[in-house]
C-alpha cells in the first residue's frame, strides 16, 4: 500500500525529551529499503497559493486554504505492506518526537493498477 | 452420533457454535478479506445447524460441519460476484486445512487465525470503543443488538459503527496479523486491556453477565495460544478470581454487596484454585500483581482475616510497575486496612493530589469507608451519599445509600 505521510508541527508543541532521530539518516534508510518513494520539505504557509474555479471563473488567492495552527511542513510518500509497517517507518522520523505525522492511505482507483 | 432429541441437538449446536465461531470467521476473513461476508456466513451456518440437527442428528464433527456450510455459503456469494479464481480456490480447500484441531498450515499460517483476528480487532488505530465492539461481534459472535445494549447505543448506531470499523480496517491497511518481534510486547497490553474491558462489561453492577463468561473464554483461548506470554495467563487468573465471586455479589433483592458482606462459602472454589495454580509460576507484571492481590482476598476467611499487609505490599509493587490514580486509590484502601484509617486517608489524599480522581465515585466511597472506620459517622454518611450521586448505575447507587442510612439512621 502507498501512504502519504504528512509531516506536521503540533498545535501545542510538547516535544519528547528523548534524543530525536536524525532526519538525514531516516531518509537514507528508507530510500535504501524502498519504503520512501518521494518526499520533500514544503515552503512556509504564506508561500501557498489557493486556486478555485467558481461559476466558471478562476479565483486565485494567497495563503493556505485553511487557517490552522497545525502546519504541514513536509511530506513523504511511502510504500509499505500495511499500516503496521507504515507506523514503524513513521515512528523513526524526528517529527514523531517534535510534532506529529499523519498517515493517509492512497486510494487505488479501479483500473489505475 | 445420531442423537435426535431436539434439545440435545440445540445444545450441541450452541456448544459447537461457541467453539467454532471465531475459527470460522477468522478463516473466512483470511481467505476472502471480507469481514462482513465472513460474519454473515458463520451466522448462517450456525442457524442451519440449529435448524437441521434436531431432525438429522448432530454430525460427528459439528465444528467441521459448520465450517463446510459457512465455506460453501461464502463460495456461493463470491461466485455470484465473480471473484477472482485464486480466492475461490483458497476457499474451496479451507475445510481441509481447518479441521477441529488445526494442523499446521504453510508458512505464516502457523499462527492461529483466531489470534490474528483478536489482534486485528484490538489494533490501536481503531477507537477503543470500536475495538471492544468488534471483538464482541466478530470474535465472540455476540449479536449486534446485544453489543449495542452493552455499549449504550442503539442497534442502528452500532451497525453503522461496526461497518465503519470494518471499512477502516481495509482502507487504513490494518494488517490481519499477529505482530512479531519488538512490536508484540508493545501491542499485547492493548489486547489485554480490551479483554479486561469486555470482562468489566459483564462484571459491572449493571452489566451484561454473559459477557464476563465470554471474556474469560476468550482470554483462556489467547492464553493457550500464547503460552510464552505470562501476562495473558496472569489476566486469566485475575478474571477467574473476580468471577469467582459472581454468585455472592448480590443479596436476594439484587443489591450489590461489598467484599466484607459477601457469603464467602458461595465463592467459586474451583475457579480460585485454578487461578492460584496459574499464578504459582508466573513472573512479576501488572496483571500478575493484580491477580496476586485478588488471590489474597479470594483465600481470606473474612475481611478482618485478610492478609492486608500482603495486599498493601502488592499495591506498592503494582504502583511502581504501573502508576495510575486508580492503583493509588486502591493502595490507600489496602493501607487503611493494614495500618489503620489514618494511614489510608493520608495515602488517599496523596492519590487525589493531581485531581485525576475528582468526581470519581470510588474515591469518594473509599473516603467514606475510611471515615466510618475512623469513627466519624455523620461525615461518613455524608460522603456515602455524595458517592451515590457520582455512581454510574442504580445497583451501585443503592448499595452506597444503604451504607449511608446504616450510619445515620
Amino acid at each position: 500500500m502507498k501512504y502519504l505521510m504528512f509531516v506536521c508541527t503540533d498545535t501545542e508543541p510538547d516535544p519528547d525529551t528523548a534524543t530525536h532521530p536524525d532526519v538525514e539518516t531516516w531518509v537514507a534508510d528508507n530510500d535504501a529499503n524502498g519504503r520512501r518513494l518521494d518526499g520533500s520539505v514544503l515552503g512556509p504557509a504564506d508561500s501557498a497559493t489557493t486556486v478555485r474555479v467558481r461559476g466558471g471563473e478562476l479565483l486565485v488567492s494567497d495563503g493556505p486554504f485553511a487557517e490552522t495552527k497545525e502546519l504541514i511542513v513536509g511530506f513523504d510518500l511511502l510504500e509499505c505492506a500495511d499500516l503496521d509497517e507504515a507506523i514503524e517507518v513513521a515512528r523513526a522520523h524526528p517529527m514523531a518526537y517534535a510534532g506529529r505525522l499523519e498517515l493517509r492511505p492512497l486510494v487505488d482507483l479501479p483500473g489505475s493498477a | 452420533m445420531t442423537d435426535t432429541r431436539p434439545t440435545a441437538a440445540a445444545q450441541a449446536a450452541a456448544v459447537a457454535g461457541t467453539e467454532s465461531y471465531p475459527r470460522i470467521v477468522a478463516a473466512l476473513i483470511r481467505v476472502t478479506g471480507d469481514w462482513a461476508l465472513a460474519e454473515d456466513c458463520a451466522q448462517e451456518a450456525l442457524a442451519a445447524g440449529l435448524e437441521r440437527w434436531p431432525h438429522d442428528g448432530v454430525p460427528a464433527n459439528p465444528g467441521g460441519w459448520l465450517m463446510t456450510v459457512a465455506r460453501n455459503r461464502a463460495l456461493d456469494v463470491l461466485r455470484r460476484a465473480s471473484v477472482e479464481r485464486r480466492k475461490l480456490r483458497d476457499l474451496a480447500v479451507l475445510a481441509l486445512t481447518d479441521g477441529p484441531d488445526d494442523g499446521p498450515g504453510e508458512g505464516e499460517d502457523l499462527v492461529d487465525d483466531r489470534l490474528r483476528l483478536v489482534f486485528t480487532c484490538c489494533h490501536p488505530a481503531l477507537r477503543l470503543a470500536d475495538r471492544v465492539a468488534l471483538t464482541l461481534r466478530t470474535v465472540l459472535g455476540v449479536p449486534t443488538a446485544d453489543v449495542a445494549r452493552a455499549l449504550l447505543v442503539t442497534e442502528a448506531t452500532m451497525t453503522r459503527r461496526l461497518t465503519r470499523a470494518r471499512t477502516r480496517i481495509r482502507t487504513a491497511g490494518i494488517p490481519y496479523r499477529v505482530p512479531s518481534g519488538p512490536a508484540l510486547p508493545e501491542r499485547l497490553p492493548g489486547v489485554l486491556a480490551v479483554l479486561y474491558l469486555l470482562f468489566t462489561l459483564g462484571h459491572d453492577a449493571d452489566g451484561e453477565p454473559a459477557f464476563a463468561d465470554e471474556a474469560i473464554r476468550l482470554t483462556r483461548l489467547v492464553a493457550r495460544l500464547m503460552p510464552e506470554q505470562p501476562e495473558v495467563a496472569a489476566l486469566l487468573a485475575l478474571l477467574l478470581l473476580h468471577h469467582s465471586r459472581r454468585d455472592a455479589r448480590r443479596d436476594a433483592d439484587g443489591t450489590l454487596l461489598t467484599l466484607d458482606r459477601q457469603d464467602r462459602s458461595r465463592w467459586d472454589a474451583a475457579a480460585i484454585a485454578e487461578a492460584r495454580e496459574i499464578l504459582a509460576g508466573l513472573p512479576d507484571g501488572p496483571y500478575a500483581w493484580q491477580a496476586r492481590i485478588a488471590a489474597c482476598h479470594a483465600t481470606a476467611p473474612s475481611t478482618a482475616g485478610t492478609d492486608w499487609a500482603a495486599v498493601a505490599a502488592g499495591y506498592d509493587a503494582l504502583l511502581r510497575l504501573h502508576p495510575s490514580p486508580v492503583v493509588a486509590l486502591n493502595r490507600a484502601v489496602a493501607h487503611g486496612h493494614a495500618y489503620g484509617p489514618t494511614a489510608g486517608l493520608r495515602l488517599l489524599a496523596a492519590a487525589r493530589g493531581d485531581g485525576e480522581l475528582d468526581g470519581n465515585a470510588h474515591a469518594v466511597a473509599a473516603e467514606a469507608h475510611l471515615t466510618a472506620r475512623y469513627g466519624d459517622a455523620p461525615r461518613a454518611a455524608q460522603l456515602f451519599r455524595r458517592a451515590a450521586e457520582l455512581a454510574h448505575g442504580p445497583a451501585e447507587r443503592r448499595a452506597l445509600l444503604d451504607r449511608a442510612a446504616e450510619l445515620v439512621p
